[in-house]
């Protein structure tokens, strides 16, 4: 008897254990410091509270879009939720593959009360994007190499002559485009007028083209700190945070040049499918990982902008070196004197026509 | 008078020694030269310095290891003067090459490997056949000893630091080795590539040497149909098979989820282990089966004959001597599948995470010379696993009496 009441109880015990016990989530994201921002500021705060959630991380951002195509296809769903640049979450909310929310159900609501889609406000771009940050595009440079004066206008990057030697460009018509034709004496506020031409578009290759052969091309962001370390570049495009981290963290002679940065914004989307006991978890994480405190810790570790409004005054000091990480920010007022937004509905209906061209003109 | 004569063995000192210094000074120079910004005048100060060695070494030094000893601390001195503990070190090592070269010269020793009666032709050929060998081995191996160092970076980039090249130990350190053992993001990896190999390497050993035995019989139907097909995911374009694997590997796993009620993680492990094993067959299969071409048919008719059965034929007669193809076939297997990068990124979801996949995505998100400190792991394990099992073999060998020698 008393064995099989033992028995029963320990089976019992090891069933609720199993029904409570251990979810796997994989989380995909873009690797490097900007993951780590995400893994300290709320992920590892989050499975401290709950214990029995533990986050994998997939480095697959850059092929969000693809792969959550092919699992789609194959009805293979291995992802929870995904980091996405806000330009993607357009493709995904349209194909159906990211799943659409209600910002005030979903997020929570500032420390005063305003409601997450007030505080938030613009930057929730479309019905599936749930922002996180905001990061910028711009130009980090040698400065034991740029001579007396160090470049402060975004035209120095064309100006061969003050500013001999390499540099490096994003491998893509994106950002580069805008910046050429700025340089090319068009005004800021007829840019795309001008790109939606065809003539636009040749008069900012042609401008392009003038620096053709002292453009080294990258596609990761990771390349150009690297390029600037080695020497190679004496000036270079890539996310602000890379060029931060290069900066304050690593110590190399690289300086900022704020003109004419790209804003633009990255945030998570839910992928459509998920079963209803993940989906539950995924949202609870996801109202804990965009409050306010949350995303104004993540600026603790890496120079992005919270997206909410209410996070900027509680924005402090680099979680290891101590310093205000608030003049490192893109949307700082010192930063943000002249800034580009990234024109979603321009790159969506012109991003294929203008790719093929920017190629073309790259083989030719 | 160049048919060479034992008697004669030193080649004339003004005709032959002092010019080929000259030339061999000319090159040198040009490389210190160049980088120090006067290609024209490390050309012309090389010529005349190596030339100059070349008569003193020849004529006055007959004691090869005085002169070869005294040349790199008179170099080694000269490089730290001209760029301090970096150039001593460059200097030793050009000193040493400079001094052998002198001596190889004007003793006559570029003669001592051919036969007397080769002509100048003949002994011209046979040292530049060296040379072009000696390139060979440099191109193949120089890509993979330049990561070693850099490697021991204190920096987070793929860069020779200034510290690093003057030998500072400032610029040198541990950490990518530490960041390797200790974060999550590496031993993961790590742990499931030392799961999936051995478990992926079992399966194509056993399925591949059983394939390579049966296809050996000559009264199979169709064996070179068979064989072409089991011989495919080696040829077909590896991104091909990884896309039809994910769909097909996608639907065995539903249904093993579903049917089975096996979690997801662990279907994932089965999904990628079978994809690997199948990469690693063809390789079993094509060396077992040349293995299998040198095996003598009627030992097995004797083993029947004597009353063993099949099994313990194979076991007893048959394994023990195709063991070396089944142990080479088993290795490329494991190597495919430790090394496989395009596959697992179809087929496993991020719980699988294996080494490659982590360099690889370490790579394009962050240099970071962590890679490079795997890399070195990898390597050194690499060397070490090919030379336990070479010395393996040979002792197997000769223990059995295979060996010539």
């Amino acid at each position: 008897m008393k064995l099989t009441k033992t028995l029963l109880a320990t089976s019992a015990l090891v069933m609720s254990a199993g029904a409570a016990s251990a979810i796997d989530l994989t989380f995909v994201s873009w690797g490097g410091a900007y993951q780590k921002s995400q893994l300290e500021a709320y992920a590892k705060p989050y499975m401290e509270a709950h214990p029995d959630v533990n986050i994998i991380w997939d480095e697959s951002s850059a092929e969000a879009v693809a792969k959550l195509r092919a699992m789609n296809e194959a009805g293979n769903l291995t992802w929870d939720l995904v980091d996405v640049d806000a330009a993607d979450s357009f493709r995904l909310c349209d194909e159906g593959l990211a799943m659409e929310y209600d910002p005030d159900e979903l997020l929570a609501p500032a420390d005063d009360g305003t409601s997450a889609s007030e505080d938030f406000g613009a930057q929730i771009v479309n019905a599936c994007y749930i922002p996180q940050i905001v990061y910028s595009t711009t130009f980090g440079y040698r400065t034991d190499l740029v001579g007396d004066t160090p470049p402060s206008n975004i035209c120095d990057v064309f100006d061969l002559e003050a500013y001999p030697g390499k540099r490096s460009l994003e491998k893509r018509p994106i950002n580069n485009m805008e910046w050429a034709l700025l340089c090319d004496g068009v005004a800021k506020e007829d840019i795309y007028d001008v790109l939606a031409t065809d003539e636009g578009q040749q008069q900012a290759l042609a401008k392009l083209g003038t620096i053709k052969d002292q453009v080294i091309w990258w596609s990761a962001g990771a390349d150009t700190p690297q390029l600037l370390a080695d020497g190679e570049v004496v000036m270079g495009s890539t996310y602000n945070g890379r060029l931060f981290s290069a900066i304050a963290e690593q110590n190399q002679p690289i300086g900022m040049l704020w003109d004419a940065q790209v804003f633009s914004f990255d945030g998570w989307v839910i992928p459509t499918g998920l079963p209803e006991d993940r989906l539950a978890v995924v949202k609870d994480f996801l109202f804990f990982a965009t409050d306010t405190q949350r995303l104004a810790d993540q600026a603790k570790y890496i120079s992005y902008g919270p997206a909410r409004a209410s996070s900027a005054p509680l924005v402090g000091q680099h979680a290891d070196l101590g310093i205000d990480m608030a003049p490192h920010m893109p949307t700082d007022p010192a930063n943000a004197q002249n800034v580009f937004y990234y024109n979603f509905e321009f790159w969506a209906d012109y991003r294929d026509d203008i790719d093929a061209k920017f190629q073309a003109w790259l083989a030719g | 008078m160049s048919i060479g004569h034992p008697e004669i063995p030193k080649p004339s000192l003004t005709g032959f020694t002092l010019p080929l210094m000259a030339v061999a000074g000319l090159c040198l120079g040009y490389v210190v030269g160049t980088a120090n910004g006067q290609p024209l005048l490390g050309l012309i100060a090389g010529a005349a310095v190596a030339a100059a060695l070349g008569y003193v070494l020849a004529s006055f030094v007959p004691d090869r290891r005085v002169g070869r000893l005294g040349t790199a601390a008179v170099a080694a001195i000269a490089g730290l003067l001209m760029a301090g503990v970096s150039g001593a070190v460059v200097g030793v090592i050009i000193g040493l090459i400079v001094s052998w070269f002198a001596y190889w010269l004007s003793t006559g020793d570029y003669r001592s490997t051919v036969p007397v009666y080769a002509t100048a032709g003949d002994v011209l050929w046979h040292n530049t056949f060296k040379l072009i060998c000696g390139l060979i081995f440099f191109f193949l191996i120089a890509p993979i000893v330049v990561v070693l160092p850099l490697s021991f970076n204190a920096q987070d980039f793929f860069t020779f630091t200034p510290e690093m090249l003057a030998f500072d130990p400032e610029g040198y350190s541990l950490k990518h080795y530490r960041d390797f053992f200790n974060n999550p993001d590496w031993t993961r990896p790590l742990k499931n590539s030392f799961i999936i190999a051995p478990l992926a390497t079992i399966i194509s050993v056993s399925l591949g040497t059983l394939a390579a035995i049966g296809l050996s019989q000559s009264h199979v139907p169709g064996r070179r149909a068979i064989m072409a097909i089991l011989i495919s995911p080696m040829i077909v374009p590896l991104i091909i098979s990884a896309t039809g694997m994910f769909f097909f590997y996608s639907k065995l796993g539903n249904w093993m989820e579903g049917n089975l009620g096996l979690s997801q993680d662990f279907i994932g492990y089965v999904k990628v282990v079978l994809a690997h094993a199948v990469l690693g067959i063809p390789f079993v299969i094509i060396t077992v089966t040349a293995t299998l071409v040198g095996f003598d048919r009627s030992l097995t008719r004797a083993a029947a004959n004597m009353g063993a059965g099949p099994v313990r034929t194979f076991f007893k007669v048959q394994m023990p001597l195709i063991l070396p193809g089944v142990i080479s076939g088993g290795l490329f297997a494991f190597i495919t599948s430790f090394d496989e990068v395009v596959v697992v990124l179809f087929v496993g979801s991020a719980s699988q995470k294996t080494l490659p996949w982590q360099m690889f995505t370490g790579l394009r998100e962050q240099i970071s010379p962590t890679i490079l400190a795997v890399a070195t792991v990898l390597v050194t394990f690499s060397i070490i696993l090919l030379t336990t099992v070479e010395l393996l073999r040979r002792r197997s060998e000769r223990l059995r009496g295979m060996s010539p020698t």
